[in-house]
Protein backbone atom coordinates (compact mmCIF):
# COMPACT_ATOMS: atom_id res chain seq x y z
CA UNK A 1 0.00 0.00 0.00
CA UNK A 2 0.97 3.21 -0.84
CA UNK A 3 2.47 5.21 2.08
CA UNK A 4 1.51 8.93 3.38
CA UNK A 5 4.29 11.10 3.70
CA UNK A 6 5.97 13.98 5.69
CA UNK A 7 7.98 16.30 3.81
CA UNK A 8 9.90 18.94 5.95
CA UNK A 9 9.85 22.24 4.60
CA UNK A 10 13.24 24.25 4.56
CA UNK A 11 12.49 28.09 3.66
CA UNK A 12 16.32 29.11 2.26
CA UNK A 13 17.39 32.44 2.09
CA UNK A 14 20.70 33.47 1.30
CA UNK A 15 21.60 29.99 1.68
CA UNK A 16 20.26 29.43 4.71
CA UNK A 17 17.12 28.13 6.22
CA UNK A 18 14.76 30.03 8.25
CA UNK A 19 10.83 29.90 9.17
CA UNK A 20 8.51 32.58 9.43
CA UNK A 21 5.26 32.72 11.54
CA UNK A 22 2.48 33.31 9.67
CA UNK A 23 4.69 34.60 7.19
CA UNK A 24 6.35 37.11 8.82
CA UNK A 25 9.71 37.53 10.87
CA UNK A 26 12.21 34.97 10.02
CA UNK A 27 14.48 33.00 12.65
CA UNK A 28 17.72 30.87 11.12
CA UNK A 29 17.24 27.16 11.46
CA UNK A 30 20.29 25.64 9.88
CA UNK A 31 22.36 24.68 6.83
CA UNK A 32 19.86 23.54 4.43
CA UNK A 33 22.14 20.48 3.14
CA UNK A 34 23.07 19.29 6.65
CA UNK A 35 19.68 19.76 7.56
CA UNK A 36 18.55 18.24 4.42
CA UNK A 37 20.48 14.57 4.93
CA UNK A 38 19.65 14.90 8.99
CA UNK A 39 15.81 14.65 7.99
CA UNK A 40 16.67 11.96 4.99
CA UNK A 41 18.18 9.82 7.83
CA UNK A 42 15.47 9.83 9.93
CA UNK A 43 12.98 9.10 7.31
CA UNK A 44 11.16 12.07 5.68
CA UNK A 45 9.94 10.63 2.74
CA UNK A 46 10.84 14.05 0.48
CA UNK A 47 11.97 17.82 1.39
CA UNK A 48 10.54 20.70 0.26
CA UNK A 49 13.07 23.66 -0.78
CA UNK A 50 11.51 27.13 -1.06
CA UNK A 51 13.72 30.27 -1.97
CA UNK A 52 12.58 33.06 -0.49
CA UNK A 53 15.06 35.23 -1.90
CA UNK A 54 13.42 37.43 -4.88
CA UNK A 55 16.84 38.90 -5.84
CA UNK A 56 18.53 38.16 -9.38
CA UNK A 57 21.97 37.23 -7.21
CA UNK A 58 19.79 35.30 -4.59
CA UNK A 59 18.08 33.26 -7.61
CA UNK A 60 22.14 32.08 -8.55
CA UNK A 61 22.95 31.09 -5.42
CA UNK A 62 19.58 28.76 -5.48
CA UNK A 63 20.22 27.22 -8.37
CA UNK A 64 23.61 26.29 -6.90
CA UNK A 65 22.59 25.46 -4.11
CA UNK A 66 19.71 22.83 -5.72
CA UNK A 67 22.88 21.37 -7.65
CA UNK A 68 24.66 20.77 -4.15
CA UNK A 69 21.39 19.03 -3.12
CA UNK A 70 20.79 16.68 -5.61
CA UNK A 71 24.57 15.41 -5.11
CA UNK A 72 24.26 14.61 -1.78
CA UNK A 73 20.32 13.90 -1.04
CA UNK A 74 19.03 10.34 -1.67
CA UNK A 75 15.47 11.08 -1.70
CA UNK A 76 12.72 13.17 -3.68
CA UNK A 77 12.92 17.02 -3.32
CA UNK A 78 11.07 19.91 -4.61
CA UNK A 79 12.09 23.74 -5.21
CA UNK A 80 9.85 26.69 -5.45
CA UNK A 81 9.91 29.93 -4.85
CA UNK A 82 10.39 32.44 -7.91
CA UNK A 83 9.53 30.54 -10.74
CA UNK A 84 7.84 32.46 -13.64
CA UNK A 85 9.14 31.06 -16.49
CA UNK A 86 9.47 27.27 -18.08
CA UNK A 87 13.01 29.14 -18.83
CA UNK A 88 12.83 28.96 -14.67
CA UNK A 89 11.61 25.54 -14.63
CA UNK A 90 14.20 24.04 -16.72
CA UNK A 91 17.20 25.53 -15.08
CA UNK A 92 16.34 24.13 -11.48
CA UNK A 93 15.19 20.22 -13.38
CA UNK A 94 19.09 20.22 -14.96
CA UNK A 95 20.04 21.18 -11.39
CA UNK A 96 18.93 18.29 -10.06
CA UNK A 97 15.37 19.10 -8.46
CA UNK A 98 13.04 16.23 -8.95
CA UNK A 99 9.81 18.36 -8.37
CA UNK A 100 9.35 22.03 -8.65
CA UNK A 101 6.39 24.27 -7.59
CA UNK A 102 4.45 26.86 -8.60
CA UNK A 103 2.55 29.56 -6.99
CA UNK A 104 2.06 32.82 -8.00
CA UNK A 105 2.81 32.55 -11.13
CA UNK A 106 0.17 30.32 -12.09
CA UNK A 107 -2.32 32.12 -11.42
CA UNK A 108 -1.28 35.29 -13.09
CA UNK A 109 -0.41 32.49 -16.04
CA UNK A 110 -2.35 29.80 -15.42
CA UNK A 111 -1.06 28.31 -19.14
CA UNK A 112 2.38 27.40 -17.74
CA UNK A 113 0.85 24.78 -15.52
CA UNK A 114 -0.12 23.57 -19.13
CA UNK A 115 3.43 24.38 -20.49
CA UNK A 116 5.63 22.46 -17.65
CA UNK A 117 3.32 19.13 -17.83
CA UNK A 118 4.12 19.20 -22.09
CA UNK A 119 6.96 19.82 -21.36
CA UNK A 120 8.11 17.75 -18.51
CA UNK A 121 5.72 15.66 -17.66
CA UNK A 122 2.91 16.37 -14.98
CA UNK A 123 4.74 14.44 -12.39
CA UNK A 124 7.34 17.33 -11.69
CA UNK A 125 4.79 19.61 -11.53
CA UNK A 126 3.24 21.12 -7.88
CA UNK A 127 0.97 23.68 -7.79
CA UNK A 128 0.87 25.96 -4.44
CA UNK A 129 -1.82 27.52 -3.36
CA UNK A 130 -1.52 30.02 0.06
CA UNK A 131 -5.60 30.43 0.56
CA UNK A 132 -7.43 32.46 3.43
CA UNK A 133 -11.07 31.85 4.94
CA UNK A 134 -13.09 35.00 4.33
CA UNK A 135 -16.08 36.49 4.29
CA UNK A 136 -16.53 34.75 0.82
CA UNK A 137 -15.35 31.59 1.22
CA UNK A 138 -11.38 30.25 1.05
CA UNK A 139 -9.72 33.01 -1.13
CA UNK A 140 -6.67 32.66 -3.48
CA UNK A 141 -3.23 35.11 -2.03
CA UNK A 142 -0.46 35.71 -3.57
CA UNK A 143 3.26 36.92 -3.14
CA UNK A 144 3.83 34.91 -0.22
CA UNK A 145 0.06 35.73 1.68
CA UNK A 146 0.34 40.04 1.00
CA UNK A 147 -2.28 39.83 -2.32
CA UNK A 148 -5.69 38.57 -1.97
CA UNK A 149 -7.29 37.64 -5.32
CA UNK A 150 -10.70 36.73 -6.29
CA UNK A 151 -9.99 33.10 -7.07
CA UNK A 152 -12.28 31.08 -4.80
CA UNK A 153 -8.93 27.64 -3.53
CA UNK A 154 -11.35 24.94 -4.77
CA UNK A 155 -12.61 26.10 -8.18
CA UNK A 156 -8.70 26.91 -8.88
CA UNK A 157 -7.21 23.21 -7.27
CA UNK A 158 -10.24 22.07 -9.61
CA UNK A 159 -8.35 24.44 -12.52
CA UNK A 160 -4.53 23.81 -11.70
CA UNK A 161 -5.50 19.64 -11.55
CA UNK A 162 -7.18 19.66 -14.97
CA UNK A 163 -4.41 21.41 -16.49
CA UNK A 164 -1.98 18.71 -15.47
CA UNK A 165 -0.57 19.75 -12.15
CA UNK A 166 0.81 16.30 -10.12
CA UNK A 167 0.58 17.13 -7.50
CA UNK A 168 -1.42 20.82 -5.02
CA UNK A 169 0.23 22.00 -1.92
CA UNK A 170 -2.27 23.53 -0.23
CA UNK A 171 -1.50 25.93 2.71
CA UNK A 172 -3.69 27.42 4.66
CA UNK A 173 -2.60 30.99 6.28
CA UNK A 174 -5.27 30.85 8.62
CA UNK A 175 -3.36 27.74 10.20
CA UNK A 176 0.12 28.41 9.30
CA UNK A 177 2.64 29.18 11.94
CA UNK A 178 -0.21 29.07 14.47
CA UNK A 179 0.45 25.24 15.63
CA UNK A 180 -3.49 24.63 16.02
CA UNK A 181 -3.55 22.13 13.38
CA UNK A 182 -4.35 21.83 9.86
CA UNK A 183 -7.11 22.85 7.78
CA UNK A 184 -8.71 19.86 7.81
CA UNK A 185 -12.32 20.70 6.39
CA UNK A 186 -10.79 22.16 3.67
CA UNK A 187 -8.43 19.22 3.26
CA UNK A 188 -11.01 16.76 2.78
CA UNK A 189 -13.08 19.07 0.52
CA UNK A 190 -9.90 18.82 -1.31
CA UNK A 191 -9.26 15.10 -1.78
CA UNK A 192 -12.70 14.21 -2.46
CA UNK A 193 -12.66 16.92 -5.74
CA UNK A 194 -9.32 16.43 -6.48
CA UNK A 195 -7.94 13.18 -8.85
CA UNK A 196 -4.07 14.27 -8.39
CA UNK A 197 -1.77 14.19 -4.52
CA UNK A 198 -2.92 16.53 -2.11
CA UNK A 199 -0.02 18.11 0.58
CA UNK A 200 -1.42 19.86 3.76
CA UNK A 201 0.53 22.40 4.97
CA UNK A 202 0.32 24.69 8.18
CA UNK A 203 -0.56 24.07 11.37
CA UNK A 204 1.27 21.16 12.78
CA UNK A 205 2.12 21.69 16.21
CA UNK A 206 1.98 18.33 18.17
CA UNK A 207 1.75 14.55 16.49
CA UNK A 208 -2.07 14.53 16.21
CA UNK A 209 -2.28 16.57 13.78
CA UNK A 210 -0.56 15.00 11.62
CA UNK A 211 -2.46 12.15 12.32
CA UNK A 212 -5.43 14.18 11.63
CA UNK A 213 -4.43 15.93 8.17
CA UNK A 214 -4.50 11.97 6.95
CA UNK A 215 -7.27 10.43 8.81
CA UNK A 216 -9.81 13.68 8.70
CA UNK A 217 -8.30 15.60 5.97
CA UNK A 218 -7.45 12.95 4.05
CA UNK A 219 -4.35 14.20 2.64
CA UNK A 220 -1.55 12.59 0.87
CA UNK A 221 0.86 13.92 2.46
CA UNK A 222 1.92 16.47 5.24
CA UNK A 223 3.87 19.60 4.90
CA UNK A 224 6.04 21.14 8.25
CA UNK A 225 8.74 23.19 8.83
CA UNK A 226 9.58 24.76 12.52
CA UNK A 227 8.70 21.20 14.53
CA UNK A 228 10.95 19.66 12.33
CA UNK A 229 13.60 22.70 13.02
CA UNK A 230 13.74 22.84 16.24
CA UNK A 231 13.57 19.77 17.53
CA UNK A 232 10.15 19.84 18.80
CA UNK A 233 8.68 16.69 16.98
CA UNK A 234 11.52 14.11 15.68
CA UNK A 235 10.00 12.06 12.37
CA UNK A 236 11.55 8.88 13.54
CA UNK A 237 8.81 9.03 16.90
CA UNK A 238 6.07 10.68 14.51
CA UNK A 239 6.17 8.32 12.16
CA UNK A 240 6.27 5.52 14.92
CA UNK A 241 3.25 7.42 16.34
CA UNK A 242 1.51 7.69 12.44
CA UNK A 243 2.09 3.83 11.55
CA UNK A 244 -0.54 3.03 14.00
CA UNK A 245 -3.18 4.73 12.11
CA UNK A 246 -1.66 4.90 8.43
CA UNK A 247 0.50 3.24 6.08
CA UNK A 248 3.62 5.14 6.96
CA UNK A 249 7.35 4.15 5.55
CA UNK A 250 9.48 3.08 8.28
CA UNK B 1 34.77 -0.90 -13.63
CA UNK B 2 33.19 1.51 -16.71
CA UNK B 3 29.37 1.99 -16.02
CA UNK B 4 27.54 4.08 -18.74
CA UNK B 5 24.13 5.67 -18.31
CA UNK B 6 22.42 6.17 -21.46
CA UNK B 7 21.92 9.60 -22.79
CA UNK B 8 18.57 10.72 -24.46
CA UNK B 9 15.56 12.72 -24.24
CA UNK B 10 14.41 11.61 -21.06
CA UNK B 11 14.78 13.77 -17.65
CA UNK B 12 15.93 12.28 -14.53
CA UNK B 13 19.11 11.63 -15.78
CA UNK B 14 21.53 12.94 -13.28
CA UNK B 15 19.86 11.89 -10.74
CA UNK B 16 20.92 8.49 -11.80
CA UNK B 17 24.73 9.86 -12.06
CA UNK B 18 24.67 11.65 -9.04
CA UNK B 19 23.62 8.66 -6.85
CA UNK B 20 26.38 6.42 -8.57
CA UNK B 21 28.29 9.00 -7.46
CA UNK B 22 27.49 9.01 -4.18
CA UNK B 23 28.32 5.00 -4.15
CA UNK B 24 32.00 5.87 -5.00
CA UNK B 25 31.36 4.94 -8.74
CA UNK B 26 32.29 6.94 -11.85
CA UNK B 27 29.96 6.66 -14.64
CA UNK B 28 29.63 8.02 -18.33
CA UNK B 29 26.38 9.74 -19.71
CA UNK B 30 26.95 8.89 -23.10
CA UNK B 31 24.60 7.68 -26.44
CA UNK B 32 27.90 6.42 -27.94
CA UNK B 33 27.97 3.03 -29.38
CA UNK B 34 31.16 2.15 -28.37
CA UNK B 35 31.12 3.28 -25.33
CA UNK B 36 27.93 1.70 -24.11
CA UNK B 37 28.88 -1.70 -25.82
CA UNK B 38 32.71 -1.53 -24.33
CA UNK B 39 30.87 -0.58 -20.68
CA UNK B 40 31.07 -3.35 -17.55
CA UNK B 41 27.58 -2.43 -16.51
CA UNK B 42 24.88 -0.32 -18.43
CA UNK B 43 22.23 1.96 -16.91
CA UNK B 44 19.24 2.84 -18.81
CA UNK B 45 17.23 5.54 -17.00
CA UNK B 46 14.39 8.48 -17.36
CA UNK B 47 11.45 10.01 -16.78
CA UNK B 48 9.59 10.99 -19.86
CA UNK B 49 6.82 9.70 -22.29
CA UNK B 50 6.89 6.65 -24.79
CA UNK B 51 6.18 7.38 -27.83
CA UNK B 52 8.58 10.65 -28.04
CA UNK B 53 11.42 8.01 -25.88
CA UNK B 54 11.18 5.74 -28.22
CA UNK B 55 10.90 7.71 -31.33
CA UNK B 56 14.24 9.45 -30.08
CA UNK B 57 15.94 6.15 -29.24
CA UNK B 58 15.15 4.80 -32.76
CA UNK B 59 16.30 8.44 -34.75
CA UNK B 60 19.57 8.09 -32.66
CA UNK B 61 19.93 4.37 -33.44
CA UNK B 62 20.16 3.94 -29.89
CA UNK B 63 17.27 0.82 -30.29
CA UNK B 64 19.21 -1.56 -32.44
CA UNK B 65 22.58 -0.77 -29.47
CA UNK B 66 20.13 -1.13 -26.72
CA UNK B 67 18.71 -4.68 -27.68
CA UNK B 68 22.19 -6.14 -28.33
CA UNK B 69 23.96 -5.46 -25.18
CA UNK B 70 25.29 -8.53 -23.30
CA UNK B 71 26.27 -6.80 -20.16
CA UNK B 72 24.36 -6.56 -17.06
CA UNK B 73 21.37 -3.51 -18.12
CA UNK B 74 19.41 -1.67 -15.89
CA UNK B 75 16.18 -0.33 -16.96
CA UNK B 76 14.69 2.50 -14.53
CA UNK B 77 11.16 3.78 -14.78
CA UNK B 78 10.62 4.69 -18.47
CA UNK B 79 13.85 2.86 -18.88
CA UNK B 80 12.07 -0.27 -17.28
CA UNK B 81 8.63 0.24 -19.91
CA UNK B 82 11.01 0.64 -23.07
CA UNK B 83 12.40 -2.52 -22.27
CA UNK B 84 9.12 -4.54 -22.94
CA UNK B 85 7.22 -5.02 -25.96
CA UNK B 86 4.49 -2.53 -26.19
CA UNK B 87 3.18 0.39 -24.40
CA UNK B 88 -0.46 2.00 -23.87
CA UNK B 89 1.02 5.22 -23.64
CA UNK B 90 0.94 6.93 -27.45
CA UNK B 91 0.13 3.45 -28.57
CA UNK B 92 3.86 2.21 -28.72
CA UNK B 93 5.86 -0.33 -30.16
CA UNK B 94 9.11 -0.49 -27.58
CA UNK B 95 12.13 -2.64 -27.64
CA UNK B 96 10.95 -6.20 -26.89
CA UNK B 97 13.14 -7.51 -24.34
CA UNK B 98 10.68 -8.59 -21.93
CA UNK B 99 7.73 -10.66 -23.11
CA UNK B 100 5.23 -7.79 -21.67
CA UNK B 101 2.36 -5.01 -22.42
CA UNK B 102 2.96 -1.74 -20.75
CA UNK B 103 -0.67 -0.61 -19.57
CA UNK B 104 -2.11 2.52 -17.87
CA UNK B 105 -3.53 2.50 -14.02
CA UNK B 106 -6.83 2.71 -14.09
CA UNK B 107 -8.51 3.75 -10.38
CA UNK B 108 -11.34 1.76 -9.23
CA UNK B 109 -11.79 4.11 -6.07
CA UNK B 110 -11.23 7.75 -5.89
CA UNK B 111 -8.65 7.28 -3.39
CA UNK B 112 -6.27 5.73 -6.19
CA UNK B 113 -4.59 8.58 -7.55
CA UNK B 114 -3.31 8.72 -11.01
CA UNK B 115 0.34 8.52 -10.75
CA UNK B 116 0.82 6.74 -8.16
CA UNK B 117 3.42 8.83 -6.49
CA UNK B 118 5.54 7.91 -3.21
CA UNK B 119 6.82 5.08 -1.24
CA UNK B 120 5.11 1.32 -1.84
CA UNK B 121 6.79 -1.39 -0.62
CA UNK B 122 8.21 -4.86 -2.65
CA UNK B 123 7.47 -7.73 -2.06
CA UNK B 124 8.22 -11.87 -3.41
CA UNK B 125 11.56 -10.65 -4.43
CA UNK B 126 13.72 -13.19 -6.11
CA UNK B 127 16.78 -11.77 -7.58
CA UNK B 128 20.15 -10.69 -6.44
CA UNK B 129 19.18 -7.37 -6.88
CA UNK B 130 17.16 -7.44 -3.53
CA UNK B 131 20.02 -9.44 -1.36
CA UNK B 132 19.90 -8.51 2.28
CA UNK B 133 16.40 -7.63 2.65
CA UNK B 134 14.96 -9.18 4.97
CA UNK B 135 11.60 -7.70 4.77
CA UNK B 136 9.04 -5.34 1.92
CA UNK B 137 10.96 -2.42 1.49
CA UNK B 138 9.91 0.83 0.87
CA UNK B 139 10.85 2.03 -2.61
CA UNK B 140 10.00 5.28 -4.38
CA UNK B 141 7.51 5.39 -7.61
CA UNK B 142 6.56 8.37 -9.95
CA UNK B 143 4.27 6.52 -12.60
CA UNK B 144 0.54 6.36 -14.67
CA UNK B 145 1.68 3.34 -16.75
CA UNK B 146 2.43 -0.30 -14.95
CA UNK B 147 3.45 -3.96 -16.07
CA UNK B 148 1.16 -6.31 -15.73
CA UNK B 149 3.17 -9.62 -13.68
CA UNK B 150 4.80 -12.00 -16.25
CA UNK B 151 7.23 -14.07 -16.24
CA UNK B 152 10.20 -11.83 -16.03
CA UNK B 153 8.44 -10.56 -12.84
CA UNK B 154 10.97 -10.21 -10.08
CA UNK B 155 9.38 -8.24 -7.68
CA UNK B 156 5.86 -7.12 -7.27
CA UNK B 157 3.89 -3.95 -6.19
CA UNK B 158 0.58 -3.94 -5.26
CA UNK B 159 -1.33 -0.29 -5.85
CA UNK B 160 -4.65 -0.57 -7.67
CA UNK B 161 -3.78 -4.05 -8.39
CA UNK B 162 -0.26 -6.06 -7.90
CA UNK B 163 2.16 -5.51 -11.03
CA UNK B 164 5.41 -5.73 -11.65
CA UNK B 165 8.35 -3.91 -9.49
CA UNK B 166 10.83 -5.24 -10.95
CA UNK B 167 11.78 -7.67 -14.20
CA UNK B 168 14.69 -9.47 -15.09
CA UNK B 169 15.68 -11.34 -18.19
CA UNK B 170 19.11 -12.62 -19.21
CA UNK B 171 21.36 -9.89 -19.00
CA UNK B 172 18.81 -7.24 -18.63
CA UNK B 173 17.19 -5.79 -15.37
CA UNK B 174 14.35 -3.30 -14.56
CA UNK B 175 12.48 -1.59 -11.95
CA UNK B 176 9.35 0.38 -11.92
CA UNK B 177 10.69 2.46 -9.07
CA UNK B 178 13.73 5.08 -8.66
CA UNK B 179 16.44 3.24 -6.96
CA UNK B 180 18.54 6.45 -6.95
CA UNK B 181 15.86 8.10 -4.73
CA UNK B 182 14.92 5.47 -2.37
CA UNK B 183 17.24 5.96 0.13
CA UNK B 184 19.40 3.28 2.03
CA UNK B 185 17.48 0.87 0.06
CA UNK B 186 17.63 1.95 -3.35
CA UNK B 187 21.45 2.42 -2.55
CA UNK B 188 21.64 -0.90 -1.45
CA UNK B 189 19.64 -2.35 -5.04
CA UNK B 190 22.22 -0.23 -6.94
CA UNK B 191 24.97 -1.20 -5.01
CA UNK B 192 23.72 -5.26 -6.17
CA UNK B 193 23.41 -4.20 -9.38
CA UNK B 194 27.58 -3.36 -9.36
CA UNK B 195 28.56 -5.98 -8.00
Amino acid sequence: MLAKRIIPCLDIKDGTTVKGTNFVGLREAGDPIELGKLYSQQGADELVYLDITASHEGRKTFTQLVTRIAEEINIPFTVGGGINELQDVDRLLNAGADKISINSAAIRHPELINDIANHFGSQVCVVAIDAKQTANGWKCFLNGGRLETERDLFQWAREANDRGAGEILFTSMDHDGVKQGYANEALSRLSAELSIPVIASGGAGVKEHFRDAFTVGHADAALAASVFHFGEIPIPELKKYLAQYVQIRL
Amino acid sequence: MQVSIVKYNAGNIRSVDNALRRLGAEPIITDDPTVLRNSDRVIFPGQGEAESTMQYLHEHKLDEIIKGLTQPVLGICIGMQLLCRHSEEGNTDCLGIFDADVRRFRPTEHNQKVPQMGWNTINDTKSKLFEGFSKPEFVYFVHSFYVPLCEATIATTDYIQPYSAALHKDNFFATQFHPEKSGSVGEQILKNFLL
